[in-house]
């Protein structure tokens, strides 16, 4: 028996691990919904702007500030987001199924999980990129995590799901250089099933956040 | 072979596997679902519709199907052991209903 399965049973005669990043999972459930309440208890609530939604005219100086946010690179990002977990499970398929003959082009294209973990990670890099875009123009547009309420719960929303995302981003490239170094086998499938456990539940969030923090007004 | 059959079963077992998991074909699927919702999504957000009563709702609905598709196949939820399932869902109940509180407690709730 592999090192991977040898020792983790429970009482329940499944595997501590996956009882563990599934608690876990569960765990980040209730910060983020903490998160996204107070972001939707302080909605409206800013004094003054910039606001996501709305135009606002600074009384003292007459700067008028448009709306905030940027749908279509959001939207963008949330796309990049979306593909990445196809190609997290893409790459979970392909480790389940190494000792799987390939034959042709298009089996060995799926089943890489060098190919599918390094797109993964990528697209992850793409996400953070466009975040560390918005977050900069926000900046030079005015709203800092100072300026108002909306400010405050917007950056702590959003920066711990980046953070979130940069943690993942981590992780599979560790895992992509365990699968460089030695491949990643049948013995490996929980590690790799963790993994995507993380970085789908980090997906499941953002649309939960692109919904209520982005469209509705 | 008994050897091969018994650390298969293990592997399965050690991820508390109760089915198959979605074949490539089923997570193709599946992504152009979730891009063809977040499409709709973004696109109702640019249209009339976005004063509607029903705007807020209907994006709440399909983020929710969206979640629900990504736990489900994704995540293996469906095909999952139903203790992986109440790890997860119960913490969510909890988490919604605390939100829930909030609002109606700071007033987001009333109309």
């Amino acid at each position: 028996m592999s090192a991977s399965t040898s020792h983790h049973y429970t009482t329940t005669g499944l595997d501590s691990r996956k009882i563990g990043i599934w608690t876990f999972i569960g765990s980040e459930c209730m910060l983020f919904i903490t998160l996204i309440s107070t972001y939707l208890i302080y909605k409206g609530r800013s004094l003054v702007g910039p606001f996501p939604h709305e135009v606002w005219k600074d009384p003292s100086t007459g700067h008028v500030f448009h709306s905030i946010l940027n749908i279509p690179v959001t939207s963008f990002s949330t796309f990049v987001l979306l593909m990445s977990s196809l190609a997290m499970v893409l790459a979970l398929a392909a480790v389940e199924n190494r000792s799987v003959p390939k034959r042709t082009l298009g089996d060995k294209i799926l089943g890489s999980s060098k190919l599918w973990i390094f797109v993964t990670a990528l697209l992850g890099t793409v996400f953070l990129s466009c975040q560390a875009y918005e977050f900069t123009s926000f900046v030079h547009e005015g709203l800092t995590i100072h300026t108002n309420l909306f400010g405050s719960s917007f950056f702590t929303l959003t920066g711990f799901h980046g953070a979130h995302v940069t943690v993942g981003v981590l992780w599979l490239l560790s895992l992509l250089v365990i699968d460089f170094k030695r491949g990643l086998n049948e013995s490996d499938v929980l590690h790799v099933d963790i993994m995507a456990l993380y970085w789908h539940f980090v997906d499941v969030v953002w649309i939960a956040i692109f919904t209520l923090v982005y469209l509705i007004k | 072979m008994d050897k091969v059959t018994h650390q298969g079963a293990d592997v399965a077992h050690a991820q508390g596997e109760q089915h198959a998991h979605p074949t490539w074909s089923t997570y193709w699927k599946v992504a152009v679902i979730l891009t063809a919702i977040t499409a709709v999504e973004v696109w109702v957000y640019y249209t009339p519709f976005q004063h509607s009563r029903l705007f807020n709702p209907s994006l709440i609905v399909m983020s929710a199907i969206k979640f629900a598709i990504v736990v489900g196949f994704y995540m293996h939820l469906k095909y999952d052991h139903k203790l992986f399932r109440a790890l997860f869902v119960g913490p969510l109940i909890v988490a919604a209903c605390t939100c829930l509180a909030l609002l109606a407690v700071f007033g987001h709730l009333r109309h």
